[in-house]
């Protein structure tokens, strides 16, 4: 039920127009623009059957042949290219017998079981059948035929019938030139050709499940088991994924108000019509039978959870509140806010809590990922986000990947990249582990820089030496778009011998020969683009080493235009979003300080109450004053601190140490069992509002259903702040943005009625800039001069000795998300069902551990055990592991220490032991038990509770 | 709060600012990057910390907040 138009071919851009005339119809196009894509263009429909506009043409179906005066033969319309004044038939009673004899043999061994099949009334088979006039079929199948094929369902997902294949080799095409994995091919010749995935199933093969194949089938060959399950979908609605911070656009093919299937939307300004396994199959979340859909309150969190009213959860959250601030203080309240959340969600629980509460003591998730994005880009350009798009790849001649692992935190545009790379640009990748993009298909990084956890500046350090030492900074670009005297204390700082390549090599464990290679080939290798992920700002110098990554882009030129730049990989939908919407404890919406007088003037006359002009409380501070005494009660809004945040027995501690801790939130994860108060929430398909993802694109989020708890999130926000004597006046969230764009110099010009316009709008959009901002700092730098930082390396205090010998670093998986609270309730758990620690075989084989075994991993601040993976992924010395699983507890083990700046936790380098041991930790048993328990306290929800 | 967690603290921010040529500058920045995102009981708390002893913390940040306390409070 698509509603694109499919053009046969993709689109061509070349300065130079082309004019022919296809059925009698004038038509001008692209010089390189196909005959099939030309008719489309003027409205003519070849038929067709192995093309599709998002894959390069093939020519192997014979279908959409057509007559060119002139010319002999039949030639395919999609490998023809136009040209001019060349005269095309499309339809003769010639092409007409040749493709009905086409379409004979195809049908020739196909089920003719239309009326029951899965697509029946969305199948390019069926259509095509039709568009030929195919009304008899001469062969009969008592010929060899496939039509016994057996079907391989091994996928959760989607199911292959080869039975209906007609070896168009549209999958293979889409999973090499879409996906990049290369994963599909066709085995055999003639008759036995089929599609094969190389292995016994799709399931144990290297497919990534993204979708692109079954996206490009035109049978019911690959289909979505939720097709087969629910029938053909009757409407569709554009949203945006509630994963990734790539933020790809989805349709939601809907029947009713029951998702059928999420299809990657063809126009989405950040995925183009592809997806990855998450935000394409695992939305089965939403409806899963853990959901909590009724209001919870109760005394203490050894107490039985009592349902409630949604009035009476709001009164005793609200009466909570102003008890304990009128006990405690005003400063003895503050609220989280969570990357999952919209704009519009984040925007009024920031206003809640410093309008209503009057405390500026809210933070947001950004604090444990992208914290040292938003400070260190603040301090050296000028604006807390990335500088491009994620189109800017295409124009890219080096790619420098740096603590980031796009296949798998952002593979969508793991693809994109991976598409450029095969067209030959050059990859450098610094990361402690051989991530996938190091050596895969079609694609090997020139320079993989091993370096050890923790010594990104070291890194950073020496490559600024090299480019500094050996005259490759761009000094008329300096001169002009930088401070001056901050680029020559930089200067003289790199320019220290103390920061060569052969005296940090040691350091880094990178020779200093690969060093200067890199840093010589980021110089002057044409546009140079840096990409980076938590690998760079889960560090005690996570700041640092984001301003030394600026220094790097201002000093060789390479920010201000397409194909360069320094582009953050945010980590969840909206961590860019939550950020930009004043979420943290120091700022207002944009990035404007809490001190500045003229904002907090703008803000009070607004919202009509005094603000205060001092910086609040960040998670950590909260929790540390929790377990001081002076921290009681906290609104949390989408967030699970205890499992996603660092010393989970510390995060606990405090929560313990709070007296109305208030959850909101799909689930009753890990922190919903320390609350006293449990307000449901609604999943992404239940709400509207907006998400802004890593390159500053506002994209919207649509309600496709109704919000299963009652509410959208803002609602229940707004209720809380009405109960707490201020009225929020909003009757839809298009009426929050609003407010938004009013306040906000940079959002100026975004509204819900523009998203419809557009699609989607990257910030700043104000009216210099009425459809947005693709790349920023293009004539100057949002803050004037580039400003250039000293970034000395400091190594960490997180030391590894005789007792912890090894280093942990953690990190994410593709198939799961986060804290896995979505992905964990999906199918998806069949590629990744536990957290395991990968560990060197030399390491493994100093402990005497096996593949599989049970292990122990001990740090300063804890212990816990999962199953050991040997792998040379993993350099000796370093052992890594996931956190998606609560259970596996990779934050008892990581320590408080923290990024000078922001306080981002130092998730990437915990000092270890491990251990070969037959059971798991104490804090593991403990965990269970009391996990139970709390279970437990749920499916009891009519217990009395005292309140 | 446990003031060896603001010693800590205070004591990173204090080793990325002084590598600045300017230490008078590097103190300023230090004091300045207190006010802007610690809250005003933490800073208060390092204050006193520092008018008692100052104990743990770096010469650096000791003196940036004995020269510019007026900032911080």
């Amino acid at each position: 039920m698509s509603k694109y138009t499919d053009f046969g071919t993709p689109a061509k851009i070349s300065d130079n127009q082309v004019t022919l005339e296809i059925d009698g119809t004038q038509i001008t196009v692209p010089e390189g623009t196909s005959i099939m894509h030309a008719a489309m263009v003027g409205g003519v429909t070849v038929p067709k059957l192995c093309a599709t506009d998002s894959l390069d043409p093939y020519g192997s179906c014979r279908l959409c042949l057509v007559e060119i005066e002139g010319r002999r033969g039949f030639p395919a319309s999609c490998t023809t290219p136009v040209a001019e004044g060349i005269k095309v038939k499309t339809q003769t009673p010639k092409l007409a017998d040749i493709r009905k004899g086409v379409m004979e043999l195809y049908i020739s061994d196909h089920p003719l079981d239309c009326l029951t099949c899965a697509t029946n009334g969305d199948c390019e088979l069926q259509d095509m059948a039709g568009a030929v006039g195919l009304r008899e079929v001469r062969y009969g199948y008592d010929g060899e035929n496939h039509l016994k094929s057996e079907k391989d369902t091994s996928n959760p997902y989607f199911q292959f019938d080869p039975s209906k294949c007609i070896v168009c080799s549209r999958c293979v095409r889409a999973c090499e030139e879409v996906q990049g994995t290369f994963a599909l091919t066709i085995q055999g010749r003639g008759f036995e050709s089929k599609v094969a995935s190389g292995t016994e199933n799709f399931l144990e093969s290297e497919c990534v499940s993204c979708g692109a194949c079954v996206q490009a089938c035109p049978t019911a060959t690959l289909i979505e088991k939720s097709v087969v399950q629910h029938g053909v979908p009757e409407h569709s609605v554009t949203t945006t994924c509630a994963y990734c911070g790539v933020g790809c656009s989805f349709d939601a093919e809907m029947k009713g108000e029951q998702v059928v299937r999420m299809v990657p939307s063809k126009h989405g300004g950040a995925n183009h019509g592809h997806s990855c396994v998450k935000g394409r199959f695992a939305w089965g979340y939403a409806t899963h039978q853990d959901r909590i859909t009724t209001p919870m309150i109760r005394k203490s969190i050894h107490d039985a959870w009592t349902e409630v009213s949604w009035d009476e959860a709001i009164n005793y959250a609200a009466s909570e509140i102003t008890r304990i601030q009128a006990k405690y203080g005003k400063e003895s309240v503050g609220g989280i806010t969570s990357s999952r959340c919209t704009n519009e969600e984040v925007y009024v629980t920031q206003k809640l809590i410093r309008a209503v509460l009057g405390t500026n003591n809210v933070d947001t998730c950004a604090r444990v990922c992208h914290s040292p994005t938003g400070y260190g880009l603040k301090q050296t350009l000028g604006e807390s986000a990335g500088t491009q798009t994620f189109d800017s790849v295409m124009h890219s001649d080096v790619i420098f990947v740096m603590g980031a692992n796009p296949t798998d935190g952002h593979p969508v545009f793991g693809s994109q990249m991976k598409r450029r790379l095969r067209e030959g640009a050059k990859l450098i990748v610094a990361d402690p582990r051989q991530i996938d993009l190091v050596s895969s298909p079609h694609v090997k990084a020139d320079y993989h820089l091993k370096l050890r956890p923790g010594t990104n500046v070291a890194l950073i350090a020496a490559m600024s030496h090299v480019i500094v030492s050996e005259g490759l900074v761009n000094e008329a670009f300096v001169k002009e778009r930088c401070e001056v005297d901050s680029f020559e204390a930089w200067r003289d700082f790199a320019s220290k011998q103390e920061n060569s390549p052969e005296a940090l090599s040691e350091t880094l464990g990178v020779p200093a020969e690969d060093l200067r290679a890199a840093a010589r080939l980021y110089a002057t290798g044409g546009n140079a683009a840096i990409y980076y992920g938590l690998g760079v700002t889960e560090h005690s110098q996570g700041s640092t080493t984001v301003m030394g990554i600026a220094n790097l882009a201002m000093a060789t030129a390479n920010v201000g235009r397409e194909g360069v730049g320094v582009n953050p990989l945010r980590g969840q939908n909206n961590v860019q979003g939550s950020c930009d919407m004043g979420s943290m404890p120091h700022e207002y919406p944009g990035y404007r300080h809490v001190s500045d007088d003229a904002t907090r003037a703008l803000f009070e006359t607004a919202w009509g109450r005094p603000l205060s002009k001092e910086p609040g409380l960040r998670i950590p501070n909260m929790l540390d004053q929790a377990i001081s005494g002076n921290f009681k009660a906290l609104y949390c809004v989408g967030e699970d601190i205890v499992q996603s945040d660092p010393n989970t027995q510390h995060v606990t501690h405090g929560l313990e140490s709070m007296e109305c801790v208030i959850v909101q939130d799909l689930f009753l994860n890990e922190t919903a069992m320390y609350a006293h108060v449990f307000f449901p929430g609604a999943s992404f398909l239940e709400k509207s509002g907006t998400f802004t993802n890593a390159e500053r694109r506002i994209s919207p989020v649509r309600r496709v259903m109704t919000p299963k708890n009652g509410f959208e999130d803002w609602e229940v926000t707004a209720k809380l702040a009405s109960a707490l004597g201020y009225p929020m006046h909003y009757s839809h969230a298009s009426d929050i943005l609003d407010e938004i764009a009013a306040l906000t110099p940079t959002f100026k010009g975004v509204s819900f009625k523009k998203l419809d316009e557009l699609g989607s709008v990257q910030w700043p959009c104000d009216d210099a800039n009425p459809t947005g901002t693709p790349t920023m700092h293009i004539d100057e730098f949002v803050r004037g001069k580039g400003k250039f930082f000293i970034t000395e390396y400091v190594p960490t205090t997180e030391k590894v000795n005789a007792k912890y010998p090894l280093i942990l670093t953690t990190g994410r998986i593709l198939s799961q998300y986060n804290v896995g609270a979505q992905t964990r309730r999906t199918d998806n758990v069949a590629w990744h069902p536990e957290d395991v620690i990968e560990i060197h075989p030399h390491d493994a084989e100093d402990r005497g551990i096996n593949d599989g075994d049970w292990v122990g991993i001990t740090s300063r601040a804890g212990e816990t055990v999962l199953h050991a993976k040997i792998t040379e992924r993993v350099q000796p010395g370093v052992v890594y592991t996931t956190f998606h699983h609560p259970e596996s507890g990779a934050n008892v083990i990581t320590t408080d220490n923290s990024d000078w700046a922001t306080n981002c936790p130092e998730f990437k380098v915990t000092a270890v032991q491990l251990t070969k041991v037959s059971q798991l930790s104490e804090w593991q048993r403990e965990y269970n038990a009391f996990s139970k328990e709390q279970l437990g306290f749920v499916q009891h929800p009519k217990n009395e509770v005292n309140v | 709060m446990n003031i060896e967690q603001l010693i800590t603290m205070a004591n990173q921010i204090g080793t990325f600012f002084k590598s600045s040529p300017d230490q008078e500058m590097a103190k300023k920045d230090i004091v300045m990057h207190l006010k802007r995102f610690w809250a005003l009981s933490m800073r208060l708390q390092l204050i006193a910390h520092v008018q008692q002893d100052g104990k743990g913390l770096e010469p650096i940040v000791k003196q940036a907040i004995l020269q510019h306390q007026a900032l911080l409070a």
